[in-house]
């Protein structure tokens, strides 16, 4: 499984497994052209997102030191990262005193295996499973599926999205993609007890995920649950879990043994940090005060839950996440979502656009940086520019992870890799660019470029650029949804007519400003 | 997968995971970031604490009304009344149950009009019997106002986690000198026994996940009931906080007379000044 | 005061109007406008798409245009958010790519004297009522960069609300992007359509005759929807619509963010 490599003695940092979900099949501007022509899609979406984002303003303007609160935030996941092996080298060791037992995953497979090993052991035919992105991310329940275990998402969205053989397209609301009539459907070709009068009331529905789910809570059979967390305190040892419909409590209390397959970026340093957290949280990512079921546990409660814990910590390509200064910080991200809901390209692209269990903004700057970017037909290589950079969702961040500045900075890193990878430089707009620097820092040339661009496109008939023919080899992307102004006598024309008027009214003279011999050949 | 990239992470021969990880992790941060390294103490912290003066010098009244206001927001029922009515207003929060669940260590004067088949837990009970209880009867730790939010440790007076989650109608009983204004204040009270096993609950079970559609209900207790126990209309006048020393923030913000070593039952003791 | 004139590429080509515009405006208030015709560009489109070797020599030549005049000039203006956003965000950040202190230290003190242009009116000239006329309904778009980046803040709107004849209406969902994005829009050509086209139909919905915002781009971008789908409004920059006056009022021509004589 693993690969030796010999006569390399330092131990590097590495990308994730290639069997992560966490790369589409496809880049992401072909991608979206799929989602883009699906309407109903498109309507799902807009009408989701812009309930929660009114949700979630309203629930933030409530809370007067929300800039504070974010302001600490960020400092805790600063601090979380800048210490990040002491942290859980202590998250350890509070976890084993308190009767857990702690298990290290470098990648996807490792992780897969403890917890298949770790399932077998306890004869599971079956587990339960509250939703959790480490564990899409590795693609656990394909591996369990494969050692003979079947795997139950337990949470209504993820529940609709398995039963309808799916893949999530939100953080939090993974079936956002689907309405209420597409759920009926899905429900009534999965559930063999489904009564046909079901309405699409969204209650009726709820209501039939618990009857499905019920007996399999009550009756765990091998008594083995899958979660994450939200946060893991490395001073006390403390799991969080923040959840709404009470899958998770389920998860957490009734099974023999719990397994918590947590990223090792989850960490928060104290168990007070949580007051920062709980707060930013819920407002962020539900639009409410506060999520309905918030479950704190501390390794293995004696007469209360299960008896046995497992926490399998996960690398997975956080570690070259972490390799980047000026990256990292994605690494803060607490997985609340606002940031998809605001974002103008994930809401009107969906999730599925971007190939990777973490989709949007958060998804566009941690997928390319946890597999690396590999090339210029990576599908991930396309991810950082899957955004207008408009800043909205640093707005709402509420650990304040600047989406912006990484995107950009990421862009740049794929530039330099091209550039510094012979023969790889070679792309349209690798030419066009290196093109326009050049022209662009010489005054000379520039001036008289600027000065021929109006009398070049007087061939072209009208007063705008309509549509065209696919010649030019930049424009149609424009063209071929807007019209163009036609330039016409440049601005640099009519100033030196202005300086001759103002010369002549005034008798004054600017000095002569023109191009002079210093441009580079 | 694709052909651009075969490159499977590399493990180390002869090294752990938990090496190999923390290695790997101390090599990645040799690339120093443009700023500072952030310390504990570089965290600000000047958002509103346990201590700040709203927490502690909001009235008493004024606070709990908040935390009806929020409980009620998200459809819990809250039931407000005085140590004297308690046993009234708990068997009214049940209503029609037939059995209910109840922790150990839960005050027996609570329980002491309830006409329903009453099950102190033993931790005997499995899932499939719980399903079978109408409903649970539970105290509380602490609760927080701003987020209508109760804490619930798993105590004798919690009850452990599963009886309070399988049963379809939950009642949890507030004492007044539980209610905190803010999280962080509930956090500090809670911090005294992190690591305790808690459940915290803010109205009942929901799943916003078809539509964004809130509906009320999934997995957990379907309906929630809050009986609030607040100083009789006729006792002393509560003290605000601002009586407390702001210096001694570990104080709850029960140093109001009704304030109770947790634990205790409340109608255990007599009300004094 | 004694301002210099940064027109940015695209208006100097694209949209000289804007820039004729700016000149007009400024010379109205009684400054100098200076024009440096060996300015060229910012360099955003670079850095926006990662070119940060490539922008270096543009930064560069930005720099070198601009520095020598820092003392016999007050103030150097951009009727671009966005460009402005570039040379005060980015510039710095190309020179450290290219591991050049001096050129960092250069941009630094080019960038400290460098406004957008309704933050050159309100804040260095300190002057809300330009004193010009506009009889027509507009409605505002904040553009992203103007908005979140330079945080111009209301500055444009306290500008536009002082312009005699005018009626400002509202844009429903203002302040989500229109979809330009540099080269996002050709990039990702369908997705940028997708925001364009909904930003132009909050456009048409507002009943202004005019979409007005400080960076030519975006007025490009939503005027050349608008203008492909037909409908009545028309884009236009803000340094327009406060160069106009009841002498020499601002009448629309068939090109986009163009006027007319």
């Amino acid at each position: 499984m693993s690969t030796v490599h010999l006569g390399i003695p330092q131990v590097r940092p590495q990308h994730a497994s290639p069997s992560s979900t966490l790369r589409g099949e496809r880049g992401f501007p072909e991608a979206a052209r799929d989602a883009l022509a699906d309407p109903t899609l498109r309507e799902n979406l807009r009408r989701a997102t812009s309930t929660i984002q009114t949700k979630r303003a309203s629930a933030v303007r409530e809370v007067r030191d929300w800039q504070k609160l974010r302001n600490a935030g960020s400092a805790l996941k600063w601090q979380v990262t800048d210490h990040l092996p002491e942290l859980l080298e202590q998250l350890e060791s509070s976890v084993t005193a308190a009767g857990g037992v702690v298990h290290w995953a470098r990648d996807a497979e490792e992780a897969g295996e403890i917890v298949t090993a770790l399932a077998l052991e306890r004869g599971a035919r079956e587990v339960l499973k509250v939703k959790s992105m480490a564990t899409q991310e590795i693609g656990l329940n394909e591996v369990l599926a494969h050692a003979g275990i079947r795997v139950i998402e337990s949470d209504l969205a993820e529940l609709i999205v398995q039963l309808a053989d799916d893949t999530p397209s939100h953080i939090l609301v993974p079936a956002i993609h689907r309405n209420r009539e597409e759920i009926r459907e899905i429900f009534l070709a999965s559930m063999p007890d489904l009564d046909e009068s079901i309405t699409d009331e969204p209650s009726e529905l709820a209501e039939a995920a618990r009857r499905f789910l019920r007996e399999k809570f009550l009756d765990m059979p091998g008594s083995v649950a899958i979660s994450g967390a939200n946060f893991a305190v490395a001073e006390t040892g403390t799991m969080v879990v923040v959840e709404s419909e009470g899958n998770g409590r389920m998860c957490l209390t009734l099974p023999k043994t719990l397994i918590s397959v947590v990223g090792i970026e989850k960490i928060v340093p104290t168990f007070e940090d949580l007051e920062v957290f709980l707060q930013l949280l819920p407002r962020s990512s539900t639009g409410e005060r506060m999520n309905p079921y918030t479950t704190m546990f501390t390794g293995v409660h004696e007469g209360d839950g299960p008896e046995e814990f497992h926490l399998v910590l996960l690398d997975n390509g956080r570690s070259a996440v972490l390799e980047d200064p000026e990256g990292r910080s994605a690494l803060h991200c607490i997985r609340c979502s606002a940031c998809l809901n605001v974002c103008p390209v994930y809401v009107r692209t969906g999730g599925h656009a971007y190939g990777s269990t973490y989709p949007g903004p958060i998804g566009a700057i941690l997928s390319p940086q946890m597999t690396g970017m590999s090339g210029s037909d990576d599908p991930n290589s396309t991810l950082p520019y899957a955004s207008s950079l408009c800043g909205a969702c640093y707005d709402v961040c509420p650990v304040k992870i600047n989406i912006p500045e990484i995107l950009v900075h990421l862009r740049t890193k794929d530039v330099d890799r091209r550039r510094e990878t012979r023969g790889d430089f070679h792309g349209t707009w690798d030419m066009a660019l290196k093109g326009a620097g050049k022209l662009m820092s010489s005054p000379r040339a520039y001036d008289l470029a600027v000065r021929s661009a109006g009398p070049l496109t007087s061939v072209l008939g009208g007063k705008n650029i309509g549509k065209l023919p696919g010649v030019l080899p930049l424009i149609p992307g424009w063209t071929d949804h807007r019209d163009l102004p036609k330039p016409g006598a440049s601005f640099r024309s009519w100033w030196d007519q202005h300086e001759k008027e103002r010369s002549s009214a005034d008798g004054t003279t600017e000095p002569d400003a023109a191009p002079d011999g210093e441009e580079q050949a | 997968m694709t052909e651009w990239t075969d490159a499977r992470p590399q493990r180390t021969a002869g090294m752990s995971a938990k090496d190999e990880i923390l290695t790997r992790l101390r090599t990645a941060l040799d690339a120093p970031r443009r700023d500072e390294v952030t310390e504990a103490q570089d965290v600000p912290r000047s958002y509103q604490r346990a201590d700040d003066k709203q927490e502690l010098r909001t009235a008493p009244e004024k606070v709990r009304a908040m935390l009806v206001q929020r409980l009620e927001d998200y459809t819990a029922v809250v039931h407000r009344t005085t140590p004297a009515e308690v046993p009234a207003a708990v068997a009214a929060a049940l209503g029609t149950a037939r059995s209910v669940v109840v922790p150990s260590g839960l005050p027996v004067a609570w329980s002491s009009a309830v006409h329903a088949e009453l099950i102190v837990d033993d931790g005997s009970a499995d899932p499939h019997q719980l399903d079978a209880v109408d409903a649970v009867l539970t105290g509380c730790h602490t609760a927080i106002a701003l987020t209508g939010m109760i804490v619930l440790r798993g105590d004798e007076r919690g009850g452990r986690r599963a009886i309070s989650l399988v049963p379809d109608h939950h009642v949890i009983v507030v004492d007044a000198a539980q209610v905190v204004l803010g999280v962080p204040k509930a956090i500090q009270r809670m911090g005294e026994d992190a690591r305790a096993a808690w459940t915290m609950i803010s109205g009942p079970s929901a799943t916003s996940d078809i539509e964004l559609e809130r509906v009320e209900g999934v997995h957990g207790p379907r309906r929630l009931d809050v009986v609030l126990i607040e100083p009789a209309p006729d006792s002393a006048p509560e003290s605000t906080t601002e009586s407390t020393t702001e210096s001694a923030p570990e104080t709850p913000l029960g140093t109001q007379p009704e304030s109770q070593p947790t634990g205790q039952p409340v109608t255990d003791q007599e009300k004094t000044r | 005061m004694r301002i210099s004139l940064m027109t940015t590429c695209l208006v100097d080509v694209m949209a000289p109007d804007v820039a004729r515009a700016t000149v007009i405006l400024l010379e109205r208030l009684g400054h100098q406008v200076v024009f440096d015709k060996r300015q060229t560009c910012c360099g955003q489109m670079h850095t926006n798409s990662g070119y940060y070797t490539e922008a270096a020599p543009v930064v560069r030549s930005f720099v070198d245009t601009f520095e020598p005049a820092l003392d016999t000039v007050d103030a150097i203006v951009m009727p671009s958010g966005s460009c402005a956003g570039c040379v005060r965000d980015q510039h710095q950040l190309v020179a450290r790519h290219e591991g050049d202190s001096e050129l960092e230290e250069r941009a630094a003190a080019v960038s400290a004297k460098t406004y957008e242009l309704s933050e050159l009116l309100v804040d260095v000239l300190k002057v809300t009522d330009v004193g010009a006329y506009f009889p027509h309904s507009v409605t505002y778009h904040p553009t992203c960069h103007s908005m979140r980046f330079l945080k111009v803040g209301p500055r444009p709107l306290k500008l536009l609300r002082a312009v005699d004849g005018i009626e400002v209406k509202n844009l429903p969902e203002s302040d989500t992007c229109c979809g330009f994005g540099g080269t996002f829009s050709v990039k990702n050509d369908a997705t940028s359509d997708a925001m364009v086209t909904d930003k132009a139909a909050n456009v048409v919905r507002s009943g202004a005759d005019f979409v007005v915002a400080g960076d030519v781009s975006c007025l490009m971008n939503i005027g050349g929807k608008l203008r492909r789908t037909g409908a009545a409004p028309k884009s236009i920059h803000l340094a327009q619509i406060l160069a106009s006056t009841k002498e020499d009022p601002f009448v629309p021509s068939e090109t986009i963010l163009g006027r007319s004589a």
